[in-house]
């Protein structure tokens, strides 16, 4: 399996990337979680790269995992707790920015 | 989607089968395989597979594990098919399988998706009210059990292994299975037991 970027527990976000930005891609992240933050919650081994196998090019293996999102902020509906667990590859993700933490 | 095909989509297909067998990719065998292959696959496959773990430790471990080992035990090919996961209910903690993106359904131990799993509607209410899609479904959760929405966005596949349902001690493997639908194993349902059946 390809070497992992990230660990279980780490914190990172759903890169805000559209083909509006970057000309013909196949990104299979949910809209609804692009700039969103998630934990890593497990590593679920490697895959070929879908952007790749979209436009019928070579398609080396990505890592993917499996994220959690906790609810709010994405949606308003739920109840405290309630999450979102979704499979991204790894260049879809980057790290979560520092928390600034309270003083 | 649940259109019926159009005659010109169907000359199509035929035209591609027939180009596909000329230059050998494919034969007429290999497509009569895959298409009894499908067929077979059946929600008894994925409903047996949750009745064992309720009774097997050891099954049920390795099952959490590796689903597709679980699926290939039970005699299903997996060989192509994309990876099982199997998400453990707990107590307190509910799972329930939606595809926003397309409609990925772990159809090697599900069979076909139902039309409702493919719909927009489902696809979209799902990810954000599943408290609501569940009420509408009849399905009312213990009180302050938490909800874990799997999006199956990529090459994973996912199924549900519920919570045995209290009443059924001693059951057998067949007894269980039975309680266990497809929409169990997708998570809008909760296994029910019939009242005249319930054991203490």
């Amino acid at each position: 399996m390809t070497a992992s970027r990230y660990s279980v527990g780490d914190a990172v976000q759903v890169r805000d990337d559209w083909p509006e930005f970057r000309g013909p891609a196949h990104i299979r992240t949910p809209h609804y979680l692009r700039g969103k933050p998630g934990r890593i919650a497990r590593v679920l081994g490697s895959f070929a790269n879908p952007e790749d196998l979209a436009f019928a090019r070579p398609a080396p293996k990505r890592v993917l995992y499996h994220v959690l999102f906790e609810r709010p902020p994405l949606w308003a509906e739920g109840e405290p707790g309630d999450d979102i667990l979704v499979e991204i590859f790894e260049h879809w993700l980057e790290p979560a920015p520092t928390e600034r933490k309270a003083a | 989607m649940s259109a019926p095909a159009r005659p010109e989509s169907i000359a199509k297909l035929e035209k591609l089968v027939a180009s596909l067998v000329a230059r050998g990719v494919v034969s007429e065998a290999d497509l009569a395989e895959a298409q009894a292959r499908t067929d077979r696959a059946s929600p008894e496959i994925g409903a047996h597979m949750v009745a064992r773990a309720w009774l097997d430790p050891e099954w049920r471990r390795m099952m959490l594990a590796n689903g597709t080992e679980a699926a290939e035990r039970m005699g299903v090919s997996m060989a192509g098919a994309p990876p099982l996961g199997v998400l453990e209910d707990k107590p307190g903690l509910h799972h329930l399988v939606v595809c926003t993106l397309c409609s990925c359904y772990p159809r090697a131990v599900l069979g076909y998706p139902p039309s409702w799993y493919k719909s927009f509607e489902y696809r979209s209410r799902a990810v954000r009210d599943p408290r609501g899609v569940l009420v509408e479904w009849g399905t009312a959760l213990a009180p302050g059990t938490q909800v874990r929405v799997v999006d199956s966005t990529a090459d994973y596949r996912w199924m549900v292994l519920p919570m045995r349902p209290a009443g059924t001690k001693g059951w057998s493997e067949d007894q269980l299975a039975a309680l266990v639908t497809r929409d169990v194993l997708v998570g809008v349902a909760l296994p029910q037991v019939p009242v005249a059946l319930a054991a203490e």
